[in-house]
């Protein structure tokens, strides 16, 4: 497959290939079109050395030993919050709290922030375009707190229906839960604007940044969003890597989430004190090796630049929209690049979504099919399930194109 | 792997013709789940009385291989001993499990879904209709697993 500068816009694609070993494979005689990057993304060889390398040379439990190795994994660690913090746009280190990944630090705001805070009749405000992983914490929180759920509707066409906001997010509301960059419907929704009007009637504002971190440039400081869930696993880093941002004084005043070693300052037969920030928010022995590989991820992405980064999705998501759209696939989500994310959910003629990922499979082509975890989008929308191909830094056109070459030999296989 | 090996005619045949695909009014049992993996719902109406399961049959949405499951399964077990049905319905996921092998001849058009262990993330697909079959003998109308019944 050739791949040059020029098609593949803002990154050199060759090159970037080059690093990713699982993209070297085959699929029965197939090479590997990997379009499922909303689901995890593939890994560099540099975060792959990263982790083991930790392993091979420097493996000791972080914040515990007064050992060299200790002090080795202790630094490395450390050095890979300090570059999670840099990479949003956060200038203090300890507004990061390493976790496996979004769902765990939403739930850690659900936990420590939300079942302290909301009492009877305060609103929590979410939209319909939810992972249920920024929900269904959220429903747990308020079945335990007597807070009511409210979400804000979607448009026809996968943007957020904001002509009812000032009836949804009132003094009642306490939290506005949004996501940067929907994973079914691909919608950048205006975050910052929404941040600015939650700040207003006195809410507080989480960003769920699982597909808006590795995609676009992100800044906190900017934003000024209270909390933003980080997903390493789909920027490139290991499995189980990750955090959540949450603004200093914020994290000051939450109660704990896990409660084990690490996190206490002193414990006593019946109480304990904390540990500062962050480290109160870290108990037991911590997923230091990925968080390290994370840290090699984010080298990896600002080498790239975040903006070539957000400009190559651009692109290739402006030829996926096009192509799919010639062959008469149904799109859920804009239509326009510029306003929107990498990852396309369709339906081809009447193939169902599964049926069509099985063939796909037989050509080596791997999307995702399913509610995607966001069976409020699908009831909008009528359909029980999408067709979903998603990109990242590694694909190109030519994907783009074999993935649409091969559509047509699923309409053969269903005479459609 | 082929594609014919899974999605063999009679299999697309079902899936575009389905069988029994209706509600039905006074059935004695009925049940209803969904796959929470993919969305695929399917409900089962059976009209049976004392020993025998005199007809079946379902409504859903899905996948090929979810909906032809079902339709052939409609077919497979109307007017059966209910002793033979559950028979049936243990045969059918030892077959999808890859521990039986039934000619057509046992099995007549449910052999065309053997295919489908191959792809061992579809078998949940043609075992849904089969597992609602079961919850609905079991008198399991409130054992949804989410989907209600349309």
């Amino acid at each position: 497959m050739s791949v040059t500068r020029e098609r593949s816009g803002a990154l050199d694609v060759a090159r970037i290939r080059a690093d990713f070993p699982v993209l070297e494979r085959t699929v029965g005689d197939k090479p590997l079109i990997y379009l499922d990057s909303a689901a995890t993304s593939q890994k560099p060889r540099q975060v792959i050395q990263a982790e083991a390398d930790f392993y091979a040379h420097h493996n000791a439990n972080a914040h515990r030993g007064i050992y060299l190795l200790a002090e080795e994994a202790t630094a490395m660690y450390e050095e890979a919050r300090a570059k999670l913090a840099r990479f949003i746009g956060s200038p203090d280190p300890a507004t990061i709290v390493f976790t496996r990944g979004t769902t765990e630090s939403t739930n850690l705001v659900a936990y420590a922030w939300a079942r302290r805070e909301l009492r009877e009749g305060d609103e929590i405000l979410l939209t319909e375009m939810e992972h249920h992983s920024n929900i269904v914490p959220w429903q747990l929180a308020a079945r335990d707190t007597g807070a009511v759920l409210r979400y804000i509707p979607l448009t026809d066409d996968g943007l957020l229906d904001l002509s009812e906001l000032e009836t949804l997010l009132t003094e009642r509301t306490r939290l506005l839960a949004v996501t940067g960059m929907s994973n079914s419907l691909g919608t950048l929704p205006p975050i910052k604007e929404l941040v600015e009007a939650a700040h207003a009637v006195g809410a507080l504002a989480l960003v769920d940044g699982a597909q808006l971190v590795p995609h676009v440039p992100v800044d906190v400081t900017e934003l000024d969003c209270d909390f933003l869930t980080i997903s390493g696993h789909k920027m490139l880093g290991p499995t189980a890597s990750g955090g959540l941002y949450a603004k200093r004084e914020l994290l000051e005043r939450m109660d704990p989430f896990l409660g084990g070693g690490h996190m206490i300052e002193e414990v006593f037969h019946d109480r304990s004190t904390w540990n500062e920030v962050p480290f109160k928010f870290e108990a037991g022995t911590m997923n230091i090796a990925q968080e390290i590989g994370l840290g090699a991820a984010i080298d990896y992405l600002e080498a790239l630049g975040m903006d070539n980064v957000r400009a190559h999705e651009v692109h290739i998501t402006e030829h996926a929209l096009r192509r799919l759209q010639e062959v008469g696939a149904r799109i859920f989500g804009p239509l326009d690049a510029e306003v929107r994310g990498g990852a396309i959910s369709f339906w081809y003629k009447d193939v169902h979504p599964h049926d069509l990922a099985t063939i796909l499979n037989e050509e080596g082509i791997a999307i995702r099919a399913g509610h995607h975890c966001s069976q409020l989008v699908m009831r909008r929308y009528g359909v029980p399930a999408t067709a979903r191909a998603s990109f990242y830094v590694y694909n190109t056109d030519d994907e783009v194109d074999a993935l649409v070459e091969a559509l047509a030999k699923a309409g053969d296989v269903f005479g459609s | 792997m082929a594609l014919d090996e899974i999605y063999k005619e009679v299999i697309l045949d079902h899936y575009k013709n389905p069988r029994n695909k209706r509600e039905m009014p006074g059935a004695s049992l009925t049940c209803s789940r969904n796959n929470p993996l993919c969305g695929d719902e399917i409900t089962v109406f059976v009209r049976a009385e004392g020993e025998k399961v005199h007809e079946v049959s379902f409504l859903g949405q899905g996948c090929s291989i979810s909906q032809s499951s079902a339709s052939m399964m409609t077919e497979a077990v109307s007017g059966k001993p209910l002793e033979d049905v559950r028979r049936l319905i243990h045969d059918f996921r030892a077959m999808m499990s890859g521990d039986l092998d039934p000619t057509e001849e046992e099995f007549g058009d449910l052999v065309a879904l053997k295919g489908v262990v191959k792809y061992p993330i579809r078998i949940k697909c043609a075992v849904l209709a089969w597992d609602v079959l079961q919850g609905a003998l079991e008198g399991g109308a409130g054992q949804a697993a989410g989907a209600s019944p349309h």
